[in-house]
């Protein structure tokens, strides 16, 4: 039992706190971005020292919480989430560097939101409790109704409005289902647990595992968004302001894709296996869907945003194929889009400062000729989002499709050609961009040099993850095995 | 002739001992309240009642004792850890609405003494309702509480709507106390007995009757409807929004918490005590009454503007969450309403207590445009609102998610799943109004859709005090005060509710009856 979890998760909130108790606006947004680079530096030093051959739990914290309802202060990191806390804690340092140049009304709630914020992601990703990882799926929303309430553009609080109640919504029907297991799963005179460890020891009918999962996956459809259910992107991403999307899109939408790999698939395996081909239908259309929706946007933003639908589906495609491979590629695809989409949503910050702010794929173009160096970090990002060979998206893909293959052919092809789509849109958005006629309004620049500090470490993350994917690997293989070895051991199948 | 078959009641004046410092303390009060001199009407009356309710609460602890279960004065009053912990609720309603009152209009119209005496016979009436333990304090314990709160409505004499809303109170609490009346008569028609254990025996036993029997029903849905007016359940919750709208603010939330505490005391006494034997047959119905009031509550407070009828409706669908816990029939479900009404309160309170401060100092009055870009202003008021409609709406790390969460935790225990999703649902149609309020707080004056003005809130000229914009243009202390504590308090609850665990533990123990 360490603290150094919870010495992680409360960093930013504590120095929000301190900050904005104590100190003013300038020096708290300064403190605000040392916690965020205090997070990253554990989590560096977390990944060296994480002993990779052991599958179970590592830098477990275990306390008691709320006794009556046996919800526990349970804590701790394997080879599913590791990766998951890096994305977070690489995401928010850019991020908050982005805003502590820029100059925001009311500086120490936005500042205390985006701590607030990384704090809560990092909760969800930690929690080895379902009350808790509950707790923080749902605290997440607190912080992102205001950041894009508060400092959005155009239409802002109808956006955040319908964003928070689309997600609530499924997270509260997630809460029902949540104690619903926890209480229907305790034994006979036993003590109720929501420990996620102890509810996979015990077992719930497979009647009532059918329902729970298909609440659980409302709250996760919603949150990633897949498919039907993404009826708040394109408000909520044009109203956005950009480094918050880039959270939003890039780390908040993992955590529910996660949650079906550390809650739903351990806990309910035979209500996972009854919904299988539903979801795997569901993601397989999601691809589809946004990336054809993709290709016809005209907001720069929206393409990005209608292409993480399709990713989001390969992710989902990845973990619902019950395969060591597919699973394996969707944790790996999961950090993967992460990394691509926050430089992407801060590299169109950038384009939009040269056309005068507009995002507009019609009024945009020519840029790369003045701006080398913004194009070739531009160029680098859309190759890994179109998962080029040599990209780590690329491993990716490739371990989800052949996850799907083995067992789900029809499946399997159809979704490859989502690669194919991915490779249209995105190259359409570069050459819109970078190339063609200069846009009339548009009044090219190279990145500055804060510009450049901010991006280009992300982008050296993607290339070095491109070269050296078994980092990931390695280190994920045997906790991700082992969530699908429980979900497939009952299966009347194998 | 010999009167040796009278025997005057042994009475236990240990534990009548709380109720006894409300009664005297009103009495006092009263007199103090007729000398005329500025400083008594202004400080030593309301010093005098919040002493009386302190005292009541130091009392209240001495005699707590979870397990005690045998009733006092022949039977008329069980003083348990129900009782005991519910009248924790009205006296804290009761110090808050001290503070909230101390430079409010109603109290300088009607007299302290006055409306200071009537507040304190209002927490005694609730004090009896919450321990009563036969048919017949019940009702004592009902009038009590509400016969000054008729009068307490009104006291903005110079306020139409106040005195509407008194007159609005007064006719429609009739209605449900006569109401509840017949129906307790006819309980006691078909039990012969006044007594709840009585009853529960009469009802449970092999040669008793049954609930089926048609007088007998009658008279519990009759009762159940006197205090579903009480409560604001649906469909018997018309009243609510006038009167609480119309009511001046500290007692707006004083009803709002504490009549609502009293009439889920009695809601568990009779149906989790007196009828808990037939629960199969009453849960369903009591269960469909509280999924309406969960969809019209909700559903109503969404067109509101004023923020004091917004609450209102708000109240209703929280009395339809609570109702969830008295449904099951089980002694999680008695513990989880306990735990939510004292959340409820506090979030509740915070709430009220930030529209006490706006009404004084905005021309605006209760409406939404009163809180207007008031995170910019005042952020001492706007934090504890957001925070008490963000706990409304059940976010976590704030108390209303801890009381949400035990209130599903005991319908998905008592076989009543759905009803566990029905509340989740409305909570997820209430987001629709709370968010609102924080919108038009935090996020810009011309940003946020609100429904479109009724009719322009007139401003009567006041004589006495009332809005001026340069004298009283500004929070009072004390009622920020009372809105930043109930906000803190509704965060550490929902950082550590052990000690609310605790005490609901300690309230399950007194309905030994139930598993």
């Amino acid at each position: 039992v360490t603290i150094h979890l919870s010495i992680v998760l409360f960093l930013p909130l504590a120095a929000a706190l301190v900050g904005a108790l104590l100190l003013p606006a300038p020096a708290m947004r300064w403190l605000v971005l040392a916690a965020t680079v205090g997070v990253l530096a554990y989590v560096v030093v977390m990944l060296a020292d994480f002993d990779s051959g052991s599958g179970g739990l590592q830098y477990v914290t275990d306390d008691e919480w709320i006794s009556e309802l046996g919800i526990r202060y349970q804590l701790g990191v394997d080879g599913l989430n590791l990766f998951l806390l890096a994305l977070t804690a690489i995401a928010w340092v850019p991020c908050t560097l982005w805003s502590v140049f820029r100059e925001h009304e009311r500086p120490k709630l936005y500042f205390f939101m985006l701590a607030l914020a990384e704090t809560a992601v990092l909760g969800a990703f930690m929690a080895q409790d379902l009350a808790l990882f509950v707790v923080f799926f749902d605290l997440m929303l607190v912080p992102f109704y205001f950041l894009i309430g508060g400092w959005g553009t155009g239409d802002r609080v109808r956006a955040t409005t319908k964003f928070v109640i689309y997600t609530l919504a499924g997270s509260l029907l997630m809460l029902a289902a949540a104690v619903a297991l926890g209480v229907l799963s305790t034994p006979e005179g036993g003590q109720i647990s929501f420990s996620i460890a102890e509810l996979t020891r015990r077992s719930t009918g497979t009647g009532t595992q059918e329902w729970i999962v298909l609440l659980f996956a409302l709250a996760f459809f919603v949150k990633a968004p897949l498919f039907p259910l993404h009826g708040w992107i394109p408000e909520t991403y044009r109203s956005t302001p950009l480094p918050v999307l880039a959270l939003l899109s890039g780390v908040l939408s993992k955590v529910g894709v996660y949650g079906f790999l550390r809650i739903v698939l351990p806990t309910m395996p035979e209500g996972a296996q009854h919904w299988q081909e539903l979801f795997i239908v569901v993601a397989v259309f999601s691809i589809l869907y946004g990336s054809v929706l993709a290709f016809s946007q005209d907001n720069v933003r929206l393409v990005v945003a209608y292409s993480s639908i399709a990713q989001l589906g390969f992710i989902t495609l990845g973990i619902f194929s019950f395969d060591d491979k597919g699973a394996q590629g969707a944790v790996i695809q999961m950090v993967n889009h992460g990394l691509v989409v926050v430089p992407l949503f801060l590299i169109i910050g950038v384009i939009a400062v040269r056309a005068k702010g507009s995002e507009s794929l019609r009024e945009l173009g020519g840029m790369a000729f003045r701006a080398p160096v913004l194009a070739a970090l531009f160029l680098i990002v859309t190759l890994a989002t179109l998962a080029m060979p040599g990209s780590p998206n690329f491993v990716g893909e490739i371990l989800i499709l052949f996850g799907t293959l083995e067992d789900k052919l029809v499946y399997g092809l159809v979704a490859s050609a989502g690669v194919a789509l991915a490779a249209v849109y995105m190259i359409r958005v570069y050459q819109r961009t970078m190339h063609n006629r200069v846009g009339p309004a548009v009044e090219s620049r190279d990145l500055d040099r804060l510009d450049f500090v901010t991006i280009a470490p992300l982008v050296g993350v993607i290339v070095a993850l491109g070269v050296y994917p078994q980092f990931v690997l390695h280190r994920s293989e045997d906790a991700v095995k082992d969530k699908v070895q429980v979900a497939t051991r009952q299966s009347p199948g194998s | 002739m010999s009167f040796a078959a009278v025997h005057a009641p042994v009475i236990d004046y240990k534990a009548l001992s709380p109720l006894m410092a409300t009664v005297g303390g009103s009495v006092v009060v009263m007199l103090a309240g007729l000398i005329r001199a500025r400083v008594v009407q202004r400080a030593l009356v309301p010093l005098l009642t919040a002493a009386s309710l302190l005292a009541c609460f130091g009392l209240l602890i001495w005699v707590w004792e979870p397990g005690r279960q045998e009733p006092i004065i022949s039977g008329a009053l069980t003083v348990d850890t129900l009782a005991l912990g519910l009248s924790a609720l009205f006296l804290v309603a009761g110090l808050v609405t001290i503070l909230l009152s101390f430079r409010a209009e109603a109290v300088r119209e009607a007299g302290a003494g006055e409306y200071y005496t009537l507040l304190l016979g209002s927490i005694s009436g609730m004090l009896v309702l919450a321990a009563a333990s036969n048919l017949i304090t019940l009702f004592v314990g009902i009038e009590l509480l509400s016969i000054p709160l008729y009068v307490l409505c009104a006291t903005e004499l110079r306020r139409e709507t106040s005195l509407e809303a008194g007159l609005k109170y007064l006719v429609i609490g009739s209605v449900g106390s006569a109401t509840l009346l017949y129906g307790l008569a006819l309980v006691y028609g078909a039990t012969g007995q006044t007594d709840f254990g009585a009853i529960a025996s009469a009802i449970g036993s092999d040669n008793g009757i049954g609930i089926t029997d048609p007088l007998l029903l009658t008279g519990v849905a009759l009762a159940a409807t006197g205090l579903a007016f009480k409560a604001s359940v649906a469909p018997f919750h018309q009243w609510t929004p006038d009167v609480y709208q119309g009511a001046p603010t500290p007692i707006t939330t004083f009803m709002a918490v504490a009549t609502k505490a009293a009439a889920f005391a009695i809601f568990l006494r009779l149906f989790d005590h007196a009828l808990v034997d037939s629960q199969l047959d009453w849960g369903p119905a009591l269960a469909a009454l509280a999924t309406t009031t969960i969809v019209i509550g909700n559903v109503g407070a969404i067109p509101q503007r004023s923020l004091k009828r917004m609450l209102a409706w708000s109240s209703v669908a929280q009395a339809g969450y609570m109702l969830a816990g008295v449904v099951v029939g089980t002694r999680l479900g008695v513990q989880a309403t306990c735990l939510y009404l004292a959340v409820y309160l506090l979030m509740n309170v915070a709430a009220f207590a930030v529209v006490v401060a706006r009404e004084r100092a905005s021309e605006h009055g209760d409406d939404l445009a009163s809180i207007e870009n008031l995170g910019q202003a005042q952020p001492w008021l706007a934090w504890p609102m957001t925070i008490a409609m963000l706990s409304l709406a059940g976010f976590p790390a704030t108390a209303g998610f801890i009381g949400k969460f035990y209130l599903i935790d005991a319908s998905v225990s008592g076989d009543y799943t759905w009803l566990g999703i029905v509340i989740v649902v409305g909570s997820v149609v209430s987001l629709v109004y709370y968010l609102r309020v924080i919108a038009v707080m935090w996020m810009g004056r011309y940003e946020v859709e609100l429904p479109t003005l009724p009719t322009l809130p007139r401003r009567h000229v006041k004589p006495v005090g009332g809005w001026s914009p340069e004298g009283d243009a500004r929070a009072h202390p004390e009622v920020t005060l009372v809105a930043v504590l109930a906000a803190t308090a509704t965060i550490l609850f929902g950082l550590w509710p052990n000690p609310l665990f605790d005490a609901a533990r300690d309230i399950g123990t007194s309905l030994a009856s139930l598993f």
